[in-house]
């Protein structure tokens, strides 16, 4: 198949491109949620993102807050932003992080105005960036503008032999055209770390790796009441014929074909080594690794799944694909390609590859995913330990 | 002859039930994968899809190999042709 060279995107200030055009109302924190839920009630088009946190974090754990909500402003598939906090300080630091992309962005704060007063400022804002950004018009961008996350959920065997490699072999044809791919589970690559390691493009890469492996491996060692067995694997993966950790890690390590991975970043951190694959230190929970990788600026996600993961994100398109023919008899509606053929032999990797190149440029040009159509919005902060 | 199983690896010792099940006694064609070839194997279970299959007879302490990996230890004897699953293979880690 002759890969095409371009998409329909929406060109941002910084030179990025968008395979979305939202206007967002963000949270500084869990307390400023009700506000912005508000504002996008009064205004039609924008979409609030409310989560759980943003109060008395410190340390690491404040800092990827700051990451994951001034990334998730930046992202390419945002037009526009509000953001609202209970306190002025915080959320001017929001504002200011995101501002650097060029693109419109304002801030309000709660405290001395109220809920009420406040959700009138912020709306009347709200309906100018919507109506500013509904002008925006889809252009051609190249290939290269595409910055492509993948993440797999409720695997089942399937997910190992034929999903997972599908996502492999598009990423084999699609690296050499200079896309940015990102792949992390850091805990779903227990068993297969040392594998995954070799593949580090560098020494340093793959120092970096094991490193990053061997500190979250501790934790789990460290926390961990039982060993794992209802959690890693899940009781999903459990019924999809998953048996153990390390048969769920080397299933899962098949999406990233054969490409090696430039530099290990740290959760929601930006890639800043030019195009290729990166490694990203994430949790394997769907909802929270991919806010993790959009915050990156990742604009469009492949989530192959076996038994049948339904996550979506309120930013970054979530596009699924599956090998098994049950999932796709049962739940059908959550489905954006079908591979379920290549178990039975009458469509190769290869054209399972292809068929995953079509799907994604369809959404990036602007077909909704199954996800889209069904309002999945999962937006989950990682918080590394409690607050203060 | 249509695939019941798949196999990754030529050394793995099980493999994958791809059709909705199979039953006990079922001859079944299995592909590999690795080398393109087919070999065949009779059932002793029923088994679902996505489920394995002991390709040989495993003792207790027995390393399974899939992808050419090592996914885990037998911790019960099963033989050529039972089902593999959580009730007689563990992790090595954790």
């Amino acid at each position: 198949m002759e890969i095409p060279k371009s998409f329909l995107g929406y060109k941002r200030e910084n030179g990025r491109a968008g395979t979305r055009n939202h206007v967002i109302i963000l949270p500084v924190d869990d307390i400023s949620n009700a506000c912005a839920e508000a504002v996008a009630n009064n205004i039609k088009g924008t979409i609030a993102l409310p989560h759980s946190y943003g109060r008395l974090q410190f340390g690491a754990d404040l800092e990827l807050h700051f990451r994951t909500m001034i990334g998730t402003g930046c992202n390419p598939n945002v037009a526009a932003v509000i953001v609202i906090g209970i306190e002025p300080k915080w959320t001017k630091k929001i504002v200011d992080g995101i501002a650097k992309t060029g693109k419109p962005v304002e801030g309000f704060h709660i405290e001395r105005t109220g809920d009420i007063g406040t959700t009138m400022k912020a709306s009347k804002k709200a309906q100018e960036f919507v109506m500013w950004a509904s002008e925006k018009q889809r252009e051609e961008c190249p290939l290269s503008d595409l910055w492509i996350s993948v993440k797999c959920g409720e695997s089942d065997t399937t997910s190992g032999l034929a999903s997972n490699p599908t996502v492999g072999n598009l990423m084999d044809k699609l690296e050499p055209l200079g896309v940015h791919l990102c792949f992390g589970e850091t805990s779903e690559l227990t068993g297969a770390e040392k594998v995954c390691a070799t593949r580090g493009a560098t020494k340093e890469a793959s120092d970096k790796f094991m490193k990053t492996w061997n500190a979250y491996n501790d934790f789990i060692l460290k926390e961990a009441t039982d060993d794992l067995s209802e959690s890693q694997p899940t009781a999903g993966n459990i019924a999809g014929g998953l048996t153990t950790i390390e048969e769920k890690a080397f299933g899962n390590f098949q999406k990233i074909g054969n490409c090696k991975f430039i530099d290990v970043l740290e959760p929601a951190e930006e890639p800043t080594k030019g195009k290729g694959l990166y490694f990203m230190d994430t949790s394997s929970a769907a909802a929270e690794c991919v806010t993790l990788q959009a915050a990156a600026g990742f604009n469009i996600h492949l989530f192959p799944t076996g038994q049948g993961n339904i996550v979506g994100n309120p930013i970054e398109p979530v596009i699924k694909l599956t090998a098994n023919p049950l999932t796709v008899k049962s739940m059908g509606e959550h489905i954006d390609c079908d591979v379920s053929k290549i178990l039975t032999r009458e469509m190769n990797l290869s054209q399972g590859g292809d068929e995953l190149i079509k799907t994604t440029l369809r959404v990036a040009n602007g077909r909704l995913t199954c996800a889209e159509a069904l309002g999945h919005k999962e937006f989950v902060m990682t918080k590394l330990y409690r607050s203060a | 002859m249509a695939t019941d199983i798949i196999i990754h690896d030529k050394t793995d010792n099980v493999g994958v039930v791809v059709i909705e099940k199979i039953t006990a006694k079922q001859d079944c064609s299995c592909w590999i994968m690795e080398d393109d070839s087919t070999v065949n194997i009779q059932s002793l279970d029923e088994i679902p899809l996505g489920h394995k299959i002991a390709m040989t007879d495993l003792n207790e302490g027995d390393t399974i190999l899939k992808y050419g990996h090592d996914i885990g230890k037998v911790v019960k004897s099963a033989k050529k042709g039972e089902h593999v699953h959580v009730h007689n293979v563990k992790t090595k880690k954790w």
